[in-house]
């Protein structure tokens, strides 16, 4: 009868136009004890998250949302960008839905500091947020520090990452235009884990694309710290070899270690590569809102999290999710597990608010797809499952995999997966 | 068929041994699904994946079966539904057909 009732109220809730109205359903529903979440960051995770408290708490948890950004764009997707067949305009993506229609409060602000203890956040504008849960959603920053030349904010206005979707996107199709014929365009990939994997080999077959159509005797060279391709291999491999033959070198074992930013090469241990485009994708770690919360970072980089709620080691009453959580083995930092991060957070603080456990066996799904061409597409999918042994989540043996063979179908299903994912963290 | 669905959900999830203690399973599965497929099955409308709520459960679940089997050709559903179990397809399948 309860689910019956909740379930009723819900659809009376989505139907509701006002939050006046969800309030009222919400009231005389025995629901878990109402509470406050803040959650910092609305990216994939964090909005992700704020949508489902709202949803499966009936309207009755208040959720503030604090995002420093107007809107949010979809790295799924904007390589398409580079390639030139797709405008930003279609991959921004708008929280009006989020305050508008599930009675998120959003606060367009930066968190300057926490009180874990006294459970507070301040607010750069000076409001304070006092919170019974606090969700950090801070994805990644980068590492400047490991690449010197690079320290220098000024010096990143030239040589572009784009590895956060948005101006840096736009600035490196401009770099992609202005670049002469017979051009190189090198591309630098960190050490794992970094945010999407298959992205950056995504990424040389879309600049190559555009390369084959408008600047053909230009080429792309892609470093890469790690010793193999680290996603979907065969099938970039392939791609590059059939679609792109002699527009792609891939050298392996080629970590970035700095930057000579008047010759603009990549400098390597024992090598240098002078580049027209030099795209540095700079090794990662967790956003610096992680650590200034006091959480726990393993290797300096990543926030541990218990996988069954997702709370942070060593800090009462706080989430971590998305891209800044240490991964759990072979899981992608990729926007649909930011997505399900956000989900499972929801279900585990509902649960918290109302002083039980979080479920014993959550269990996540991945799939991610990437473009070899505009049409084009592979993915790879992976199922989790949370293991008590080990306390995480283990990939799933004999589920999974990737496409058979690059397809347009594939092409296709890569936009109806991302207006899917879209609506379901936002709309 | 509301009521049967969501008391299937109660039975199924009384049934999985160790995981009674949590009322939000099949809603916490199915959330698995909704990435893409839709905030409670509800896909977006022509962007081109299936909307499950209100699928019948028996045909979703000989559609599952079918994925797990290879009889039916699929680009990712026979990959991911070998995560799950039978039981736990069940849950799904019913969480699914419970929606409106």
């Amino acid at each position: 009868m309860f689910t019956l009732g909740r379930r009723a109220f819900l659809k009376a809730g989505l139907a509701a136009t006002t939050l006046a109205a969800l309030d009222v359903h919400a009231q005389s529903l025995p629901f878990p004890a109402a509470g406050r979440v803040v959650i910092v960051g609305a990216g994939f995770a964090g909005a992700t998250c704020a949508r489902y408290l709202r949803l499966w708490s009936g309207g009755k948890v208040q959720v503030t949302l604090v995002e420093r950004r107007p809107a949010l764009i979809s790295c799924p997707l904007s390589n398409l960008v580079l390639a030139g067949t797709q405008a930003i305009d279609r991959l921004t993506l708008s929280y009006d839905a989020l305050s508008d229609r599930w009675g998120v409060r959003l606060i367009r602000d930066e968190v300057t500091d926490f009180d874990i203890e006294r459970r507070l956040v301040r607010l750069a504008g000076g409001e304070q947020l006092p919170y019974d849960r606090l969700v950090l959603a801070p994805g990644i920053d980068f590492l400047w520090e490991e690449l010197p030349a690079l320290a220098e904010s000024a010096a990143r206005e030239h040589i572009l990452h784009a590895w956060k979707a948005g101006p840096q996107t736009l600035s490196l199709r401009r770099q992609l235009l202005a670049m002469p014929d017979g051009g190189l365009f090198v591309l630098t990939i960190p050490k794992v884990p970094y945010r999407c994997p298959p992205g950056p080999y995504e990424r040389a077959c879309l600049v190559a694309d555009y390369f084959k159509r408008h600047k053909p005797r230009s080429k792309v060279i892609i470093l890469d710290a790690n010793d193999d391709v680290v996603s979907k291999k065969a099938l970039f491999v392939k791609a590059w070899q059939e679609l792109y033959p002699g527009l792609i070198e891939y050298r392996p074992g080629s970590e970035l270690k700095d930057v000579d930013l008047r010759e603009r090469a990549a400098v390597l241990d024992f090598d240098r590569q002078r580049a027209d485009v030099l795209n540095v994708i700079p090794p990662q770690r967790a956003g610096s809102i992680a650590s200034r919360a006091g959480i726990k970072l393993l290797n300096q980089r990543w926030a541990e999290v218990d996988w069954l709620s997702m709370a942070a080691t060593g800090a009462p009453g706080v989430h971590v999710i998305g891209d800044a959580v240490f991964p759990a083995p072979t899981m992608p930092k990729s926007a649909h597990m930011a997505n399900q991060h956000g989900k499972l957070a929801a279900a585990a603080i509902l649960r918290g608010l109302a002083g039980e456990p979080p479920g014993a066996l959550p269990m996540l799904t991945n799939t991610c797809y990437s473009f070899v061409d505009p049409e084009h597409a592979i993915h790879v999918s992976s199922v989790h499952r949370y293991d008590a042994a080990s306390r995480t989540l283990q990939p799933v043996p004999g589920a999974g995999g990737v496409s058979s063979v690059r397809n347009e179908a594939e092409g296709k299903f890569a936009w109806a997966w991302a207006r899917n994912i879209w609506a379901d963290t936002l709309l | 068929m509301k009521l049967i669905a969501v008391a299937a959900i109660g039975l199924l999830a009384a049934s999985l041994a160790g995981h009674a203690a949590d009322p939000d399973l099949a809603r916490s599965l199915a959330a698995g699904c909704t990435g893409c497929h839709g905030t409670e099955g509800r896909a977006v409308p022509g962007a081109g994946f299936d909307s499950l709520a209100g699928f019948d459960q028996a045909r979703m679940l000989q559609k599952l079966a079918d994925f797990k089997s290879g009889s039916r050709p699929a680009t990712v559903m026979h990959q991911i539904v070998k995560g799950y179990s039978d039981e736990q397809l069940a849950l799904i399948a019913a969480y699914f057909a419970a929606q409106r």
